[in-house]
């Protein structure tokens, strides 16, 4: 190499953004499908005249409408509007128990990358047990066993979700703590805590959100599954999961009942996938090269 | 309300007025012996429940597995060799969506095409003697919970031939002339066939979790249903063994895993 080529002065945040998200095009399909269903999810009165729990005997199964785009189910509740509210228990059970998890799996990461030691050792051994052990099953456990309230439910599901946060935040905290730039601040007589918020985490961030979207996509599964099974949010909230096991039960005649819900979980799913698995490429340091 | 006579004898049967550790070791004790137990609801013994359906569950994931790498291996191998070009985007977006499904969607939508409006498939998927019932009732749900595998084994593949073709060794062949099919197979996939195999040994361990929502729409019997009735009924001594089960299994995809890597690489010895 004859000279190292500088990168060009960075034009801020959002031009740093669209640089990531164009790396791998389908990043975008994601994030304006996401985007979409959270607005329509935030702002769900604008979007459907109807009332999700109203209910109506004289309009029991009906099927799709004008007036119900979706048809109703065996309440006569109108499809859609359900659909649209079940979108904010998803969309918020998935970004809490999200948020949880990385916020802890990643603090556990980087203390444990930091001391190393026996902290280290037993601290990736629970991680390692919890990651082996089948996660839908200790979810539906903890769940029945404490409750199927939205803390316990969000509870379950974020700490599911821990270990592979704690992964990726621990290997590059080991490899960073032996950099030159590490020793400086310690020379300097910086709190550890000062070190790893300031000097470390912003290292491994990018990592760590991208991880994040796709155990979103995940955590909406789950929160779906547990729903499904019978442990979700109580009705008559309507929740995705809640409403494909209701429509299950008249999937002999009103088929539609369970096919929309399961077509939106599928689509917002699809969405963070192809999010998270854009921003990884754009992210991620091994395949950068390659591409 | 029950007499404190009775509660007393009750504590005395079941070994509650103990102390907490003797109690732990008693059930250490008797479990390793075999004994797990009887069922709060049923009376039988928790062994014989969990046994009675543990075949279901193993047949169930046996068979997706076989479907998900029969599809998911060649899938990715095709796509890693044309890498960048239209097969590849096609596959890898293919593959992202079926890792979209929740195991319920995709068996709630199987059954709707396959049972429902075809008619092809019994909607309960219930076994009977002969070859032919068998596979009707195997098919959708190992298909459901297949379709996911496929996709994801089709992703690991892909990423592990990506980074086998590009080592020297498969330069050095191609140099001296080996037919290239050759090269992919023999060369390439032999030496990828590792790291899949790790992360579909993991896998398998979730999806044997999430093979309960394929037995509950397809109404099967298996360790999914049979820890949700106990969940619904709070039979704590059925649970018990459940989570000794689930724990059993973990291990035992471990143990399969570690002798995978024996059959597919020669450098690792079993002893």
């Amino acid at each position: 190499m004859t000279h190292a080529v500088l990168p060009g002065a960075p034009r801020g945040a959002l031009h740093a953004m669209i640089r990531v998200f164009n790396v791998n095009k389908t990043s975008w399909a994601g994030l304006v499908i996401l985007l979409a269903v959270i607005v329509i999810a935030v702002f769900a009165p604008l979007f459907t005249a109807h009332d999700p729990l109203a209910q109506d005997v004289t309009r029991q199964l009906s099927g799709p409408s004008m007036e119900h785009l979706f048809g109703t189910d065996e309440y006569g509740r109108d499809t859609w509007a359900r659909l649209i509210y079940g979108a904010r228990v998803s969309l918020a059970i998935g970004i809490a128990s999200t948020v949880i998890a990385m916020l802890v799996g990643s603090s556990i990461g980087l203390l444990a990358g930091w001391y190393g030691g026996r902290f280290d050792a037993v601290m990736m051994q629970v991680m390692d047990v919890l990651l082996a052990f089948p996660s839908l099953i200790l979810g539906l456990v903890i769940v029945a066993m404490l409750g199927a309230s939205t803390p316990n439910i969000v509870f379950a599901i974020a700490l599911t979700s821990i270990p592979p946060f704690a992964r990726i935040a621990r290997a590059p905290t080991i490899a960073l703590k032996e950099r030159e730039y590490v020793e400086a601040c310690r020379s300097l007589g910086y709190s550890d805590a000062r070190i790893l918020l300031v000097h470390i985490l912003p290292n491994i961030a990018a990592e760590i959100v991208v991880m994040g979207s796709l155990w979103l996509a995940n955590a909406i599964r789950t929160e779906a599954s547990l729903a499904f099974i019978g442990l979700g949010i109580k009705p008559p909230t309507p929740t995705w999961g809640g409403m494909i096991r209701s429509g299950f039960e008249n999937i002999l005649d009103s088929a539609w009942l369970a096919v929309v819900p399961s077509l939106a979980i599928l689509i917002v799913i699809f969405a963070l996938n192809l999010l998270g698995d854009g921003l990884r490429d754009a992210v991620d340091p091994k395949l950068k090269n390659e591409a | 309300m029950a007499s404190e006579e009775s509660l007393t004898a009750l504590r005395q049967r079941l070994g509650l007025d103990r102390s907490l550790p003797a109690q732990y070791l008693d059930f250490v004790g008797s479990a390793l012996s075999g004994d797990w137990g009887e069922s709060m609801v049923t009376g039988r013994p928790v062994v014989t429940e969990i046994m009675t359906v543990l075949p279901w569950t193993i047949e169930l994931t046996a068979v997706s597995l076989l479907l998900g790498a029969a599809a998911g291996i060649p899938l990715g191998v095709w796509a890693a060799v044309n890498r960048n070009r239209a097969v590849d985007y096609a596959v890898r977006v293919a593959s992202l969506l079926g890792l979209s499904f929740p195991a319920f969607v995709s068996a709630v939508i199987l059954l709707l095409a396959f049972a429902i409006q075809l008619r092809w498939f019994p909607v309960i998927s219930a076994r009977s003697g002969s070859v032919g019932a068998w596979f009707q009732s195997i098919t959708l749900p190992a298909l459901s919970l297949g379709l996911i595998m496929a996709a994801y084994i089709t992703r690991v593949t892909r990423s592990a031939m990506l980074e086998v073709l590009s080592e020297d060794y498969v330069r050095t062949a191609r140099a001296k002339g080996v037919r290239w099919p050759v090269v992919v197979r023999r060369h390439a996939l032999r030496n990828a066939l590792l790291p899949i195999i790790t992360v579909v040994g993991l896998f398998l361990g979730i999806q044997i979790g999430n093979s309960v929502l394929t037995e509950i729409v397809f109404n099967r019997p298996g360790l999914g249903k049979l820890i949700v009735g106990a969940l619904n009924q709070r039979d704590y001594t059925m649970l018990q063994g459940m989570m000794v089960i689930y724990t059993l299994i973990v291990v035992f995809v471990n143990m399969l895993t570690d002798i995978a890597y024996g059959l597919a690489d020669p450098r690792v010895k079993l002893q």
